[in-house]
């Protein structure tokens, strides 16, 4: 196991190392002068520009750039401009002069909580559908959450979010609009403000899980250990649960796996629908604004977070299934 | 004998009340295309520390008896019909609770493929232990010592690591026996083996045949041996029943079957069977044709299309006529032949060949 988790981590180094080259040289291949954009169109004049490279380094060649930026993350990084920044610095944003630091850990936590509590809500809701389709395939149940399931797949974030308002906040008035979690000061608020949010995420995603797991489970039940358990004497509730259950959990794991991009993507574009401040906000802000540092600390970050999310859900595989430990 | 006054069961010589007895049972299937008549009116007995071997090619109807006995079919496809009686209890009808509480407890199956029939998320030991808890109400630790009993029992090495391992560390024989023990751990008192010893190789086979007979002897459990595989049959069965088409088409001692088989299908399967000692350039003679469809079965004589002696009855009538079970020359067969005739083409044609 501990192999294994430091191959993997090993892996996931060399995969955010790429992850930032590609991101520095895609910037530098549609801003080929970003010290202009800081300098603004009117007044600037030669000197100006001139100074703005030295303080933001832009007169260094490019890989000295990029070098100067990592070594920045990790040992901190002295700005003729700002002084000295510790580490983590991941620089400063060409738009408004903030450490980039600041603003990813004042966002960061709208679209991790999302991410996590939809994850969690299309995880229960769509295994446990498709558990129910699967005890009893065909029955009037069966068919509506088919039926359902195909509906929340043919649609989107944005057309589903303003309907799911109109219906809980305007009409019943159960739930806020949602809001930004302040985890520190209110931690019960962040979890209801985070609800209809997170839910509507949710929707798009369980439709798919749910058909899985009811194809799963029923594959599983037709195989021959799920017979010989029954034949022991084992009750149908007990074989569903220990036997087919956990045989339809590897491969679950394993979409969940391939999803969690998915799901970054989706907590980016619920938090637009729900005009929350989070990665994906700033992340479109600082794309528009062509801000290099506000770029590259959104992409690291919600590079390695999914990097990290899917060494868990690797390690929770091998826990799964017994097969897997040996290699 | 008066067979034609009850032509849809077949006659049966003893009382009924055996260990198990089944009588007459018709397991049907409502599938898209039809209904399937995979059993159609069978009936045995079986006493305790008897083994019955079942022979038959696929689709014969052997392994659905079986799964009827121990109540495993989907029920909703299912019709069931007949009597199944263990020990006087009536298994036919019975709820699925009554039915879990004899599984794995007086009645145990051991299955073809134990690669595939044990599940590889738990440790075998566990897999073992399952069943004694359920039926036992032992707690964790002795059933766990009990399964690594078992294991011992059924000739695992060191049979108290192995426990910890899962099926597939084990080899293909040390997985069927380690399935053996899971079947035996409650002491059942009937023990149905679905094909044990088709998926392993020849020297394996030997083992685990002499491991269940061994076990016989000590526990007394009446087996029903499920097998397409004469030589095991030879090796193990005490009373055989030959199944075609869902039915019983031969039935007597092992000895009778092999050595002086009186129906047209027993002799196909003998004579197809390699011999060792038999002259390499006489080529096998397989039986022609392949299984009936149960959705739609031949009329008279399911095997009519595929016998090599239907000319010899006359009138077309294993075509029109389904012929039951009788007695002819010393066990009970089901064929328009005539008692002399089947003695005649077994000396003359079919003994010859057999070496």
């Amino acid at each position: 196991m501990l192999r294994f988790l430091t191959r993997r981590a090993l892996g996931a180094i060399v995969i955010l190392i790429c992850i930032s080259i590609i991101t520095y040289i895609a910037f530098f291949a549609i801003v080929p002068d970003p010290a202009r954009l800081s300098c603004g169109a009117k007044n600037c004049t030669p000197q100006m520009l001139e100074q703005i490279r030295i303080n933001l380094g832009f007169n260094k060649s490019i890989p000295v750039q990029y070098w100067d930026y990592m070594h920045g993350i990790f040992f901190g990084r002295n700005f003729p401009a700002f002084g000295h920044c510790v580490a983590p610095c991941f620089g400063y944003s060409f738009a408004d002069q903030e450490p980039v630091w600041t603003l990813i850990k004042s966002d960061y936590p709208t679209t991790l909580t999302l991410a996590v509590m939809g994850a969690l809500m299309f995880l229960v809701i769509g295994v446990g559908l498709g558990m129910i389709s699967a005890w009893k395939p065909g029955s009037t149940f069966d068919r509506i959450a088919s039926s359902l399931s195909l509906i929340g797949q043919s649609t989107q974030i944005y057309f589903i979010g303003p309907l799911l308002i109109v219906l809980f906040v305007v009409d019943l008035g159960w739930l806020s609009r949602g809001s930004d979690p302040t985890w520190s000061t209110n931690p019960v608020g962040s979890i209801t403000g985070m609800l209809l949010p997170a839910f509507t995420m949710s929707v798009i995603f369980w439709s798919n899980y749910s058909r899985q797991v009811r194809s799963l489970m029923l594959e599983q039940l037709s195989e021959d250990h799920i017979r010989a358990a029954r034949a022991k004497g084992m009750s149908k509730t007990y074989v569903f649960m220990r036997y087919a259950l956990r045989g339809a959990m590897g491969p679950i794991v394993t979409i969940f796996g391939i999803d969690l991009g998915a799901v970054f993507g989706g907590a980016i574009i619920t938090e637009y629908t729900f005009s929350l401040h989070g990665l994906g906000t700033l992340a479109v802000s600082s794309v528009n604004a062509s801000d290099l540092p506000m770029e590259m600390g959104v992409m690291l970050f919600s590079a390695a977070s999914i990097v990290i999310f899917n060494v868990i859900v690797d390690a929770s595989y091998a826990l799964i299934d017994p097969r897997i430990r040996l290699a | 004998m008066t067979t034609l006054a009850k032509p849809e069961a077949d006659p049966v010589p003893s009382n009924g009340d055996a260990f198990l007895s089944v009588r007459d049972l018709k397991v049907q299937f409502a599938t898209e295309d039809g209904v399937v008549n995979a059993v159609n009116g069978l009936s045995f007995d079986l006493e305790r520390g008897q083994t019955l071997g079942i022979v038959g090619e696929s689709g014969s109807g052997k392994s659905v008896t079986n799964l009827t006995i121990l109540g495993l079919h989907n029920m909703r496809k299912t019709t069931v019909s007949g009597d199944i009686l263990l020990d006087g209890e009536q298994l036919v009808g019975a709820s699925d609770h009554e039915l879990s509480k004899l599984r794995g407890n007086k009645m145990a199956m051991v299955f073809q493929d134990s690669l595939a029939a044990l599940s590889p998320y738990y440790t075998v030991g566990r897999q073992i232990a399952e069943p004694f808890m359920k039926h036992t109400g032992a707690n964790k630790r002795e059933a766990h010592d009990r399964a690594v009993e078992m294991l011992e029992r059924v000739g695992i090495p060191q049979a108290k690591t192995r426990a910890n391992d899962y099926p597939h560390h084990f080899s293909g024989g040390m997985r069927q026996r380690a399935m053996i023990a899971m079947a035996l751990v409650n002491d059942p008192q009937l023990l149905i083996a679905d094909e044990p010893t088709t998926a392993l190789d020849v020297t394996v086979q030997a083992q685990i045949l002499d491991l269940l007979k061994d076990l016989q002897q000590q526990t007394g459990t009446a087996i029903i041996f499920i097998t397409h595989d004469l030589g095991v049959i030879a090796n193990v069965a005490d009373e055989v029943l030959v199944m075609y088409a869902g039915r019983c088409v031969e039935k007597g001692t092992m000895r009778q079957i092999l050595k002086e088989s009186q129906h047209p299908y027993g002799w196909g399967l003998l004579s197809s069977i390699p011999h060792l000692s038999a002259d390499v350039d006489v080529p096998l003679m397989p039986i022609p044709g392949s299984p009936p469809s149960l959705l739609n079965p031949p009329s008279g004589c399911a095997f009519h299309p595929r016998c090599a002696f239907r000319d010899q009855v006359p009138d077309d009538r294993c075509v029109t006529d389904r012929p039951v079970l009788d007695l002819a020359n010393g066990h009970f067969s089901a064929c328009h032949l005539t008692p002399a005739q089947k003695q005649s083409i077994f000396t003359e044609q079919i003994q010859p060949r057999l070496g």
